[in-house]
């Protein structure tokens, strides 16, 4: 996997990927664990079982969710 | 009466009690007050991760999912396709596919677009999720969600967060009686009364966030809740009295000194 620099928009900040364009290596720059968040890419849900074959692409629009306090 | 459980979703629990994780100071509170409540399923919102401010804490570190049934919500979601989204989302977290399906009409009451709620719970539906929609005092709509596969409907018994308790018992007595799927009342309780009122007129459940989370001392009031689930769910079984305009003397009325 070759190291990229490139622009995408995550949860609606630009932000630069620097590296690793995997999405698993994303999740760890931003210190989320498997099994606490789930990402969207571009409108599309990830599935869970998928994350390690996702690369993101210049431009990608992503979102990362998590359980947060509600009723 | 030991062996009453609640059955939803194809899962059996013990306790009729649902509580919220909003509004509470911070997650280890959330957690003693959730330990006090005695609930099985806990509702927890989704929102974004917050990127700029990394904290590794997650609201999941304090409520464990092997040992509670997480209830993703889709509050805030005026949209079907919002609250469809969500619930994709929330399902990826790997929880499981139970989401309590809101899509609110309006800002300043919160309630439900019943229409909109109706469509999102049919796509939802269809996708396999086991679809709770928090819904208007509507019997019709209670018997629409029902008949389109939900695996409870859940009727307001006041605004969500108002405190003012069962504002329409006769409707919520319609509701239940139609009922073919679990009715779990969802928003307004003030107090334990208003839980056990609830639990009187034959719910199967209720969910709590706002009266526990926001009361002086929310592990009394979340103990309080509990017993006053447990106390209205064995008054509905134990059949309460008819009530009478007039008195009947408990008391043998031969034998009486003259």
């Amino acid at each position: 996997m070759s190291p990229s620099c490139f622009a995408i928009q995550l949860n609606g900040e630009e932000y630069t990927v620097d590296g690793d364009p995997s999405l698993p290596a994303l999740l760890e720059r931003l210190k989320m664990r498997r099994g606490r968040v789930a990402v969207e890419i571009n409108q599309a849900v990830v599935p869970r079982a998928q994350y390690d074959a996702v690369r993101l692409n210049p431009g990608d629009i992503v979102e990362v969710i998590n359980f947060v306090g509600g009723g | 009466m030991e062996h009453d459980h609640f059955e939803l979703a194809g899962k059996v629990f013990h306790s009729r009690l649902i509580v919220g994780t909003g509004k509470y100071r911070d997650f280890a509170e959330t957690r003693a007050a959730v330990e006090a409540s005695g609930a099985e399923i806990v509702t927890v919102a989704v929102r974004r991760v917050n990127i700029s401010d990394r904290k590794s804490e997650n609201l999941l570190d304090y409520i464990d999912p092997k040992r509670y049934q997480i209830l993703p919500n889709t509050a805030g979601c005026y949209t079907v396709e919002e609250a469809v989204r969500t619930c994709r989302l929330a399902r990826e977290v790997g929880v499981g596919d139970l989401v309590k399906l809101e899509v609110i009409g309006d800002q300043k009451t919160l309630f439900p677009d019943v229409p909109a709620t109706i469509e999102a719970a049919k796509i939802l539906v269809k996708e396999g999720f086991k679809v709770l929609p928090y819904i208007t005092d509507d019997p019709v709509a209670c018997l629409r969600l029902a008949e389109i596969g939900c695996a409870a409907v859940m009727p307001l018994a006041a605004p969500i967060g108002s405190g003012m308790g069962i504002r329409n018992p006769f409707n919520l007595r319609i509701i239940i009686e139609q009922a073919k799927v679990p009715v779990i009342v969802d928003a307004g309780v003030g107090t334990a009364s208003d839980a056990a009122e609830a639990m009187e007129l034959g719910a199967d459940g209720l969910l709590i966030n706002s009266a526990i989370a926001g009361a002086k001392d929310p592990l009394a009031m979340a103990r309080a809740m509990k017993l006053a689930i447990e106390a209205g769910r064995i008054a509905y079984l134990a059949g309460r009295i008819e009530q009478k305009l007039y008195a009947t003397a408990s008391s043998p009325l031969s034998g009486l000194i003259r």
